[in-house]
């Protein structure tokens, strides 16, 4: 097998040029599914017969909290190949994601506190989920605060990215030891989200603003990237025949 | 990336290599070596008693806010004893993590140790070692006096087991997030923020091991997962620490 369009990837310049290649493509088809999704969500699916249209905010929720964790991942992956490989790009790609992981970390935070203050009467319960997803929002913010207390860039890439994937090991952990603490301290009444026999109607919709939001993030990313790559590369003599082109 | 280990090397040790050699042809080096560094890190301790207390010394008065803030009624305080140990135990701790490798630090002793041959995962781990005997063993001697102080009679055995297990998990989590904000100036809040999320499953288990404990039920099962988090972390923490270090000292 070759390996060449591995190698490629550690090219700046060649992933400067790639990115901004895709980025109309993810960015429209992001744009594309999210409106699918958001009418099928908001406006075709029937109404919940206990929660009425309040349960309709999952079309947010859910996927903003899947992509909190996939950013991470990708975020440790990404710092993993840099640490190994000690490439540049694969630390941009790291650095780029923290904000959007954040980002998307604080939506599924607000979206499930205003579900939650319908559901439950109150803006904020010690719900496993939530209390994951609140230390989770602390991981970012410690990683991005690594990397802004460092000066040297390579420094930071490095010491943030042996963060993340420290910080990877033990997001499992933490996420079964606030289930273990939740189970024991709280009863388990709260009403679940999450139904096994969801109607197709309902579902079809979340799956699409699934995509979308894996898509919304990849076009996020490429842009981030693409700034990063910039700053990163502010001397090198491509950047201004790219910037020309 | 490579510059500043090369640059660093020539000084210090011509061949690193050969001093890699020479170790190992002495016989079981790495153990050795991590024996010695621990007993220095004792003796230089001792030698500065006073440092020695200020973890404890801020431990008590942490465990003391909390009647003057909430209530002096002993059975309210017996409630919310297991968290207040525990949050006492965890803040002191990390207070204690900015004394972990500072000084080497600043006199260039972690640097000789990365450029020495020898594994440096294992001297951190000595150094990590002589860190808890030194913070987190005599934090688990003295929580019964404070539990003592909270109304608090019963099961202090498991309270003393359950810090004692804890700060061992603590000292090794502590181990990276210190290494890896070494040279960083004010380092403390961030040195927090790093720490804490990876040390919720410490406090979680160890508030609830100290909780059945006070009550007089069986709390093998959170204490036994808490050294299941013992054995991680001595297993893999060294290795993260040690590549933080080398991170830091370029």
């Amino acid at each position: 097998m070759s390996w060449t369009w591995f190698h490629r990837l550690g090219s700046p310049p060649y992933v400067y040029g790639l990115a901004r290649r895709l980025t109309p493509w993810f960015a429209w088809g992001a744009g594309l599914l999210l409106l699918c999704g958001l009418y099928g969500g908001l406006v075709l699916a029937p109404p919940d017969y206990r929660q009425g249209n309040d349960f309709r905010i999952i079309y947010v929720h859910a996927p903003s909290a899947w992509m909190s964790l996939m950013v991470y991942t990708t975020m440790a992956v990404a710092a993993a190949v840099g640490l190994i490989w000690r490439m540049k790009v694969a630390h941009a790609v790291a650095a780029s994601c923290a904000t959007i992981g954040a980002s998307f970390t604080f939506a599924a935070l607000v979206t499930g506190s205003l579900w939650g203050v319908r559901m439950w009467g109150t803006w904020w319960e010690w719900d496993p989920r939530l209390t994951s997803e609140l230390i989770l929002l602390f991981l970012y913010l410690g990683y991005m605060g690594l990397r802004a207390a460092i000066e040297d860039t390579q420094r930071a890439d490095r010491a943030s990215g042996l963060l993340a994937v420290v910080g990877v090991v033990n997001v499992p952990i933490i996420h079964y030891s606030v289930v273990w603490w939740n189970s024991l301290h709280q009863a388990p009444s709260v009403m679940r989200l999450g139904k096994p026999t969801m109607p197709p109607a309902m579902l079809l919709p979340l799956l699409i603003m699934l995509a979308g939001f894996t898509l919304l993030f990849a076009a996020l990313l490429l842009v981030r990237l693409r700034g990063e790559i910039l700053n990163r590369e502010r001397t090198a003599a491509w950047i201004r025949e790219a910037l020309e082109a | 990336m490579g510059s500043a280990p090369s640059a660093a090397a020539p000084s210090v040790t011509p061949q690193p290599d050969a001093a890699r050699e020479s170790g190992t042809a002495r016989g079981a080096p790495a153990l050795t070596a991590a024996g010695l560094v621990l007993l220095r890190d004792l003796t230089l301790a001792f030698r500065r008693r006073g440092e020695l207390l200020q973890p404890l010394a801020f431990f008590a008065i942490v465990t003391t806010l909390f009647p003057l803030a909430v209530s002096p009624e002993l059975s309210r305080l017996r409630e919310i004893a297991p968290g207040v140990l525990w949050v006492a135990a965890l803040l002191a701790a990390l207070l204690a993590l900015e004394f972990l490798f500072r000084d080497d630090a600043h006199d260039g002793t972690l640097e000789q140790y990365s450029l020495s041959g020898q594994s440096l995962a294992w001297l951190l781990l000595a150094k990590t070692a002589a860190h808890w005997l030194l913070t987190g063993l005599p934090l688990a001697l003295i929580a019964p006096f404070a539990a003592e102080s909270l109304g608090v009679s019963t099961g202090l055995a498991g309270v003393v087991a359950s810090v004692a297990v804890g700060t061992v998990c603590l000292s090794l989590i502590g181990s990276i997030s210190a290494a890896l904000t070494l040279g960083i100036r004010r380092s403390g809040v961030l040195l927090s923020l790093l720490t804490l999320p990876l040390s919720l499953p410490v406090l979680i288990f160890g508030a609830r091991a100290t909780e059945l404990a006070i009550r007089g039920l069986p709390y093998t099962a959170p204490l036994e997962l808490l050294a299941a988090l013992a054995v991680l972390g001595v297993t893999l923490a060294p290795l993260a620490a040690a590549a933080a270090v080398r991170i830091s000292l370029e």
